[in-house]
């Protein structure tokens, strides 16, 4: 047994609040021993800006624009399920079929876009210093030209409602977006191409933050994370809220459960989404875009008074999770509890557990793979 | 001192070209300022949208976001800025060299924007450090961050290097955590709350509906109203003779 | 209403009943589809909904807390299970807001230990038993607990105490 050469000392380190990864304000204190993690805590609170606690003093309506404020990458997806914790606080708000596939439409939108913003970001953090983030940007701008022309905002849409969405999407939007969801699967082969056999992301990334299946259910961690790891979990699927069980799509699963597994399933699950936009692009009907008891519930969001007592928990696949709204009423146009479960939040909780014993470099890695926003996690 | 236009032309036709010092070097600065990666919430993304291919910050000399404070010149504070973020915020920003320059992006970072009624939320990080630009919008589009960007060139070539220089020398008070926000407040040296003036009820012409008097209060009554903006005017520029002063004295001299 | 949002009555009245049958001592009140447990009986539930193949609850979607003052505090917790997938189930305890102590089901679902700082922080409930209970989002040094009713908050445009 050889002696060490040098004495040495456990250093604490503060990765945060500022840094060059660019997931938001976020602290980690890490304990090194070197370069290898003993300890990790995340610190997180920086941007906690009372959203819950806004969502007591105004109606149920205006809070949507909110909730685009929570994952501030998947605005509409967020809509969607505050609408349709709404819905079921109403007792059912019925949903016209043109609405459901606008719906469904803009929701997988959303997913490319953060899918592809994610796996720009988790590059940029590897260290491919801004290309494959530039190629992710070009093309999360295309499709943020359909939101603008759906919502009138890029990014903080506002468009879903209870009962349908806003207003119906203009006069060329779906051709546009269908010649765009046409080009996905090139731009999808180009990235591919640059990414999925590169050398280095894989000497880099598998094997690396690997998550156990038992660990990812026991610690409620959904989302890509969760499948990555091998759980056959998708909200879509499980709950078929919409009118998702009409769509022929795959899940796809990791089977490792380390950084490489969780890009890969952000890209199969690109190509999904990209097959169910062409599917309802395809058959989207026309129609109202809302209900009438949407419509009053709109324009007169006060009139809305769910009954004292009645509480709801509404759920949906986010790109990042289950994003679930949990609504409790006392009888008044107010809610009276109004709790958001963040899957990024929800998802932090090992990062303790895939860090230990990896080097600064790779906790960099994993925290981009996590995929966290941190308008979320501290809503 | 500017140069006489007549003689600049005059000596351009021979191949000579005349300025001054601070122009020169002005126009340098103001073509290469240096971001500091800064983030906090949903306008660091339209940041990055800004510094991504479509728009391209870096035609405007902001190529590279610099990690570290030490090697920036401006602070975009992009997002909302939480009590808890705030101390950090200033410390970021005493450590920046002078000359530095603070965009407010968004209206979270200007005055709090849509969750100002927070117990978390800081209604603007113009209360602890000085803005030189306010860019409005939740979020700003990339357009507006580029015209924030310009408009701040505008006023670095405007001002006197040696000025600016010698400007916001020392540091500001970092807030300390107390137990329901932070202490203090708000930097008196950089900003105040604003104070309405008492609202004078005049005389209106009688009306047939009633003789007594009528309501007075902010606001109220039929009274010629004055709309009275204190404090930085929300907006793409810095308001002139409020904040953009001249040389300030360190917050710390005697105010 | 799709199926799988909510489990339905008889279902709800069957899970009762089963619990009830499975841990001596143990009742629960169904009240709409939430079913009510009482604080003490918290970790044996929790335990006996996760453990048992019928239900197989291995994941808690969902745990945080509603205030009503002046006397009670409740802590909600969504149940779902990801084997068998059906969910969530709704179940509510009543602490007493001058002493809300309740054990921590982090032991039983590792998903719990942010909730569970999450609602320390924000309402004050002590769960005993937690690894780890300090405030996540705020600060150390804050006092008081944000969400509760009667939390004021500061107004930051008063003059400063210490200026």
């Amino acid at each position: 047994m050889t002696e060490p050469l040098l004495d040495t000392q456990l250093l604490e380190v503060n990765l945060g609040p500022q840094h060059p990864s660019t997931h938001g304000v976020f602290r980690m204190q890490a304990l090194l021993d070197g370069e290898t993690i003993v300890k990790l805590k995340p610190v997180m609170g920086y941007l906690h800006r009372n959203h819950e606690q806004l969502g007591e003093g105004m109606t149920y309506i205006a809070s949507f624009p909110f909730t685009d404020r929570l994952d501030y990458f998947c605005a509409m997806t967020n809509n969607l399920g505050l609408a349709l914790a709404i819905e079921q606080l109403a007792g059912g708000i019925e949903v016209p079929e043109r609405a459901q596939y606008i719906r469904v439409i803009m929701s997988e939108l959303t997913r490319l876009v953060n899918h592809t913003a994610v796996i720009g970001f988790l590059l940029n953090d590897m260290g491919a210093f801004g290309t494959p983030l530039l190629y992710a940007f070009r093309e999360r701008e295309k499709i943020l030209d359909l939101f603008e022309m759906a919502s009138g905002s890029r990014m903080m849409c506002n468009y879903i409602r209870p009962g349908g969405v806003r207003e119906d999407v203009p006069e060329g939007f779906l051709e546009r977006a269908s010649r765009i969801v046409a080009e996905y699967p090139r731009f999808l082969d180009e990235f591919e191409a640059l990414l999925t056999q590169n050398e280095i992301i894989r000497q880099r990334a598998q094997h690396v933050g690997v998550l156990s299946k038992e660990l990812a259910i026991n610690a409620s961690i959904t989302g890509p994370m969760l499948r990555a790891s091998g759980v056959d979990y998708d909200i879509r699927k499980v709950d078929g809220y919409g009118i998702y069980p009409r769509f022929a799509f795959r899940i796809p699963l990791g089977t490792v459960g380390d950084v490489y597994d969780r890009y890969y399933v952000r890209i199969l699950e690109m190509r999904e989404s990209v097959a169910i936009l062409q599917q309802a692009l395809k058959e989207i009907p026309p129609g109202p875009s809302i209900s009438p008891k949407g419509l009053q519930l709109v324009k007169s969001p006060r009139t809305f008074r769910p009954p004292k007592g009645a509480e709801a928990y509404g759920r949906i696949e986010s790109p990042k999770g289950e994003l679930g709204f949990f609504l409790a009423s006392d009888g008044s146009p107010q809610p009276y509890r109004y709790h958001v479960r963040a899957p990024s939040f929800i998802n932090l909780t090992v990062l303790e557990d895939l860090c230990l014993g990896h080097k600064v470099a790779d906790v960099i890695i994993i925290l981009g793979s996590i995929d966290i926003v941190m308008g979320e996690v501290d809503r | 001192m500017m140069v006489d236009e007549g003689l600049k032309s005059e000596l351009r036709k021979q191949g000579v070209y005349v300025t001054t010092w601070d122009q020169l070097v002005n126009w340098g600065r103001s073509n290469s300022i240096w971001p500091l990666q800064f983030g906090l919430a949903c306008c660091a993304i339209e940041m990055i949208a800004t510094a991504a291919s479509r728009y391209d910050i870096a035609r405007f000399g902001s190529e590279i976001f610099r990690a570290s404070p030490r090697q920036a010149d401006l602070m975009i504070v992009a997002g909302t800025v939480t009590k808890k973020m705030a101390p950090q915020v200033v410390r970021l920003y005493n450590q920046m060299a002078e000359p530095k320059y603070v965009i407010s992006m968004g209206a979270c970072a200007t005055s709090g924007g849509p969750f100002h009624k927070g117990y978390n939320v800081l209604k603007g990080i113009d209360r602890y450090i000085p803005v030189d630009v306010y860019i409005p919008g939740c979020p700003p589009t990339p357009e507006a961050l580029l015209d924030g960007l310009m408009r701040l060139q505008e006023r670095i070539k405007a001002r006197p290097f040696k000025a600016a220089m010698d400007e916001k020398q020392g540091e500001y008070a970092v807030p300390a955590y107390g137990d329901r926000g932070l202490l203090p407040r708000y930097n008196p040296g950089v900003w105040r709350p604003p104070t309405l003036p008492p609202v004078v009820a005049t005389a209106t012409p009688t009306s047939s509906a009633s003789s007594s008097t009528p309501p007075s209060g902010p606001g109220l009554g039929r009274g010629p109203r004055r709309l009275y903006f204190s404090g930085p005017v929300g907006g793409m520029f810095a308001p002139h003779g409020a904040s953009w002063r001249g040389p300030r004295a360190c917050p710390w001299g005697s105010t | 209403m799709p199926v799988g949002l909510h489990l339905m009555r008889p279902a709800l009245e069957g899970l009762k009943s089963a619990v009830e049958g499975g841990l001596p001592g143990v009742t629960l009140q169904l009240e709409g589809s939430v079913l009510m447990v009482e604080a003490k009986d918290v970790p044996r539930v929790c335990r006996f909904l996760k453990d048992t193949p019928a239900y197989e609850m291995d994941y808690l979607a969902n745990l945080t807390a509603i205030d009503y003052p002046p006397d009670t505090l409740e802590v909600v917790y969504h149940l779902c299970s990801m084997r068998q997938k059906h969910g969530p189930v709704a179940l509510r305890v009543k602490l007493p807001r001058a002493n809300p102590v309740i054990a921590s089901v982090t032991p039983i679902w590792r998903g719990a230990e942010f909730q569970e700082r999450e609602v320390y922080d924000l309402f004050g409930v002590i769960f005993e038993g937690h690894p780890d209970l300090r405030r996540i989002l705020m600060w150390e040094g804050f006092k008081g607990h944000p969400m509760r009713k009667d939390y004021v908050p500061e107004d930051q445009d008063a003059p400063d105490e210490r200026a």
